[in-house]
């Protein structure tokens, strides 16, 4: 039973595991014989090949691990703030019609002010500290869980909320008994859109003002023409937006187990 | 909510066994409430400009069953919004238990919706004893106050099935504990089994007569199935297309006293059976 599993996951990661080694490979070649380089005029060392990466991954590890960690804490408090506003605006507006005519069509304006010229804004009034960063996560990231955990409050059948008044339920009941539940689907979806963004909002926040994090490294090392080391850093980013996401799937797989992703029915 | 694809499920004992008498004789639940009466007046109901009912008078005694028969979409189910309190009539009277108002009618009606609509997050009897958890029970004293009727209904077993390994009729039994067990006296069950298929619908008719005996409780009972009216109603009403009005009433012949399929074949079935459809044509025209 054990092996199957295996066997089975293996298949899964393999087609897109020999992609990824295919391409990895080309580009390697490409590098060596200065393929590209001499396509864009530049000098070689300007196009790291994927060895020149992985040395960069190991001699700079303790450079990565200490920046790695501070963006991390702030992909995750950012998070924990964008869920909190996220879902606190969902449910305002889902209890609220009123509210809702009103406000959603602001918080959709919100989205459309582009992040580049808010964010150091946002650095001039709260500082170089994690401020911003947190400020500039939740603005960009409560948006999918908002729209998602809406639209999942809704999705109840009305026939259900027509049976729950005949059952005794009041209005919070209701939303804690039947519309909260059915809704965690929706926001998990929300929220994994939401996380996945999270670490390229921590990387604008590190850019608009930082002495610290990948995003501060990777404006760094392009500064020196350190290419090997920018993508060192890039790497690292895509691991840790990559690890969170995998562990809200398998946080939804547990909670959310009856909806579309769960364990089962 | 998705249906489970695993191992067949295994049906319990067949319906009609399942359903164990209460000791009192003419097979009242204990603990369950006495029915109450519910007198229409009147009524008349409309959406904008769209009129769905454009008057009709109904009375039901306490304790009766009353079959309501009607094409699709003519105000069949909206009938039972506005008598459960659900919603309020634009005309006309309705008074469950001698109160009109619709906070006291939505104290006093239980609504089945069509879709046995259970939570597949809750186990079979945490569902079931819904209603109790509403007012204030524990998880393990609602539990125990739904345990017996797991027993009595034929569900014994399956108090702790998710909803995605039970069939469909076996949901809509627990839906409908679900409606007993909120403890009312008048219960609105709409189209309880039109999401089955016949034999599953079959074998539920009996199941339901079966559990409708036993009960001192009132109901209303909407289908669009003439014969399922017959055989578990006391009296049948024939509502016309929309807007809905009363065509025709008739007495049920022998309800819920014979299995079914002595019951749907008896010949007073058949004359019965023929003239509730007389009317629904008439009804349609």
């Amino acid at each position: 039973m054990v092996r199957r599993a295996r066997t089975i996951g293996v298949r899964r990661w393999l087609p897109p595991l020999a992609i990824l080694c295919a391409l990895l490979g080309a580009w390697e070649l490409a590098a060596r014989l200065d393929v590209l380089a001499d396509a864009l005029h530049i000098e070689p060392f300007l196009v790291p090949a994927p060895s020149d990466i992985a040395q960069s991954l190991w001699s700079d590890r303790s450079l990565l691990a200490d920046n790695g960690w501070v963006t991390l804490k702030e992909v995750l408090f950012g998070f924990a703030l964008s869920v909190a506003a996220g879902v606190g605006f969902a449910v305002a507006l889902h209890l609220s019609p009123t509210l809702r005519r009103a406000v959603y069509p602001l918080l959709v304006a919100s989205q459309t002010v582009p992040i580049v010229v808010v964010a150091p804004i946002l650095v001039v009034w709260l500082g170089f500290g994690i401020g911003p960063k947190l400020a500039i996560i939740a603005l960009i990231c409560f948006f999918p869980i908002t729209v998602n955990t809406l639209d999942g409050l809704g999705s109840v059948d009305p026939d259900l909320l027509k049976m729950m008044r005949t059952l005794d339920a009041s209005r919070w009941q209701t939303l804690r008994r039947i519309e909260a539940p059915g809704a965690l689907p929706y926001f998990f979806s929300g929220a994994k859109i939401a996380v996945a963004v999270a670490v390229i909002g921590a990387v604008f926040g590190e850019w608009a003002g930082s002495s610290s994090g990948l995003g501060h490294l990777i404006q760094a090392a392009s500064a020196q023409l350190q290419t090997a080391r920018t993508f060192a850093a890039v790497v690292v980013l895509s691991a840790l937006a990559i690890l969170l996401f995998a562990l809200l799937a398998a946080l939804e797989r547990r909670v959310a187990w009856w909806g579309p992703n769960g364990t089962r029915a | 909510m998705r249906t489970s694809s695993e191992a067949p499920v295994a049906e319990p004992q067949s319906p009609q066994k399942g359903i164990a008498r209460s000791p009192g004789g003419n097979g009242q639940v204990a603990g369950g409430p006495a029915g109450a009466a519910v007198r229409i007046g009147g009524l008349g109901h409309g959406f904008g400009d769209l009129r769905v009912i454009r008057r009709l008078d109904l009375a039901v005694e306490p304790g009766e069953v009353l079959g309501v028969v009607g094409p699709s979409g003519c105000g069949k189910s909206t009938l039972l919004e506005l008598i459960g309190g659900l919603r309020e009539p634009d005309g006309g009277s309705i008074e469950v238990d001698g109160e009109g108002s619709p906070a006291s009618r939505l104290g006093r009606c239980a609504y089945m919706p069509q879709r046995d609509l259970l939570l597949p997050w809750l186990a079979a009897i945490d569902n079931a004893a819904l209603a109790l958890r509403n007012r204030g029970a524990s998880r393990a004293e609602a539990r125990r106050h739904a345990h017996p009727l797991f027993e009595r209904f034929g569900l014994a077993g399956f108090e702790r099935s998710r909803p995605g390994e039970l069939s469909g009729g076996m949901r809509q039994r627990v839906a409908f504990l679900r409606t007993l067990l909120a403890g009312k006296p008048v219960l609105l069950l709409d189209e309880p089994f039109a999401s089955l298929d016949a034999i599953t619908r079959a074998e539920m008719q009996e199941w339901l007569a079966a559990a409708l005996a036993a009960e001192s409780r009132t109901a209303i009972l909407v289908t669009h199935d003439v014969e399922e009216a017959l055989y578990l109603s006391d009296r049948v009403a024939v509502l016309s297309a929309r807007p809905a009005q009363l065509v025709d009433e008739l007495a049920a012949p022998s309800p819920r006293s014979l299995p079914r399929l002595a019951a749907v074949t008896a010949p007073e079935f058949t004359a019965a059976r023929e003239r509730a459809l007389e009317a629904l044509t008439k009804g349609m025209r």
